[in-house]
């Protein structure tokens, strides 16, 4: 792959894959994203019958966090800079039950685009304020809260003049263990959408607003943040719903 | 319900999902400690040095314990999962226990889940025991698989434990599984 591809050419590729008729979920044989050439299977999944141990996620705990891990703007001395913001919403399993005390994880930038990581040689400065990891358990109704800052967007080398549209990473558990699920959250009207390969490696436009978080007014609150809202809804469950009422 | 799509763990993944011990299921001292470890490789062959490796796994009698203290191990309780980053020269590790069968006439497995920079979804495939034939012989997904590719799903096994290498792409491409409900999610 030329290194030196320009945002023409990514912008054409993208045009290409948009063509070719695609499921929900990434293409993951998706050039345009250059580090993806060598990392994905040619060969076609083997579809299998969950069994034992497949059939439960592992379980977590208020041993596992902290309460204060949900609030990423209390790490340190001070207070990080940028648009402080809460991010909210639920997590449903496909048939629209909410997973329950489950765990997320997340991850992001600072406020200008930097991620507190030894490999991220942006020049934009770090916040000694900000680390930009947090953790939580879901509630009994699957409603998951992180108190944050809004993350900038940051170049990356994929192509000359390559910029990922500002997302906070999240890794989710389901009830069971074919739901795994990491994914991006991204923000609502984010201009750099059409030129991300990333983004754009889920080519059903409708299956990509999943991933893009709604501006929520009632969760701005007087004087201290703005709010956003996103539900995420995994994969169905295997196993049959008395099952997973015992385990209620 | 429409479900949400996947997208890449990226190359800062260390920062959000590390956590000490979190390749120790068991403490490396324990005497039942196991060494289940491997090389992910891509499609050239070279190690991806960028990779976490998840296993979930029943306990050394088949159950399926599903007790909290994954993130937080206290060196006792055994939660039957773990997640490892791969190193420079794309090895991961995990001191963990060997699982039983879910049931007399099965094989043990571990169920692993794969992520990477560059890969735009999580894999997920199994890991079997390598040790009991006639069990692996009736296994429905290893009956079903190309006969060429089956012992990509099965452990070796070596001084220090259990070896299971993962290769991405290409030439002894590991076999990855797609389970009915992800199917339906296609509809």
């Amino acid at each position: 792959m030329n290194p030196q591809s320009s945002q023409a050419d990514i912008n054409q590729e993208i045009e290409a894959a948009a063509q070719q008729p695609g499921g929900p979920q990434p293409k993951i044989d998706y050039a345009a994203y250059r580090s993806s050439v060598l990392r994905h299977p040619k060969q076609p999944l083997q579809l299998v019958d969950p069994e034992s141990v497949e059939l439960w996620a592992p379980a977590f705990g208020h041993r596992d966090v902290a309460d204060d891990e949900a609030d990423l703007t209390i790490q340190h001395a001070g207070t990080p800079l940028g648009e402080r913001i809460v991010v909210t919403g639920r997590v449903l399993d496909g048939d629209g039950r909410p997973v329950a005390n489950q765990l997320i994880e997340v991850w992001q930038a600072n406020s200008a685009g930097r991620y507190r990581h030894q490999r991220d040689q942006h020049p934009a400065p770090h916040d000694p304020n900000f680390t930009g990891v947090g953790r939580v358990l879901t509630g009994a109704d699957g409603t998951y809260r992180f108190q944050t800052i809004k993350p900038g967007p940051y170049p990356w080398r994929n192509h000359l003049n390559a910029w990922r549209p500002a997302h906070i990473h999240f890794s989710i558990f389901g009830t069971d263990f074919t739901q795994r699920l990491i994914t991006q959250m991204y923000f609502p009207g984010d201009p750099l959408f059409r030129y991300d390969p990333i983004f754009q490696s889920i080519t059903d436009p409708k299956s990509r607003e999943l991933l893009i978080a709604q501006y929520d007014h009632d969760l701005t609150t007087p004087e201290w943040n703005t709010g956003y809202r996103w539900d995420i809804v995994l994969t169905g469950s295997h196993r049959t719903p008395l099952d997973l009422e015992e385990t209620a | 319900m429409s479900a949400a799509p996947g997208q890449t763990v990226g190359p800062f993944f260390h920062l959000g999902l590390a956590y000490p011990q979190m390749n120790e299921l068991v403490p490396p001292a324990n005497p039942r400690a196991v060494r289940l470890h491997g090389r992910v490789t891509d499609g050239e062959g070279n190690p991806v040095p960028d990779a976490v490796i998840e296993i979930w796994q029943a306990d050394p009698l088949g159950r399926v314990v599903r007790r909290p203290g994954s993130l937080r191990r206290d060196g006792w309780t055994f939660t039957g999962w773990g997640r490892a980053a791969t190193d420079p020269d794309g090895l991961y590790s995990f001191a963990t226990l060997e699982p039983g069968p879910a049931e007399p006439g099965k094989p043990a497995f571990f169920a692993v889940t794969v992520f990477a920079r560059g890969l735009l979804d999580r894999l997920f495939t199994r890991a079997y025991l390598p040790d009991d034939a006639a069990a692996l012989a009736a296994d429905p997904l290893l009956s079903a698989v190309d006969p060429a590719r089956r012992d990509t799903l099965i452990t070796k096994r070596v001084d220090q434990g259990l070896v299971f290498d993962l290769r991405l792409q290409g030439t002894g491409e590991t076999v990855f599984l797609s389970y009915p409900r992800l199917r339906d999610a296609w509809a």
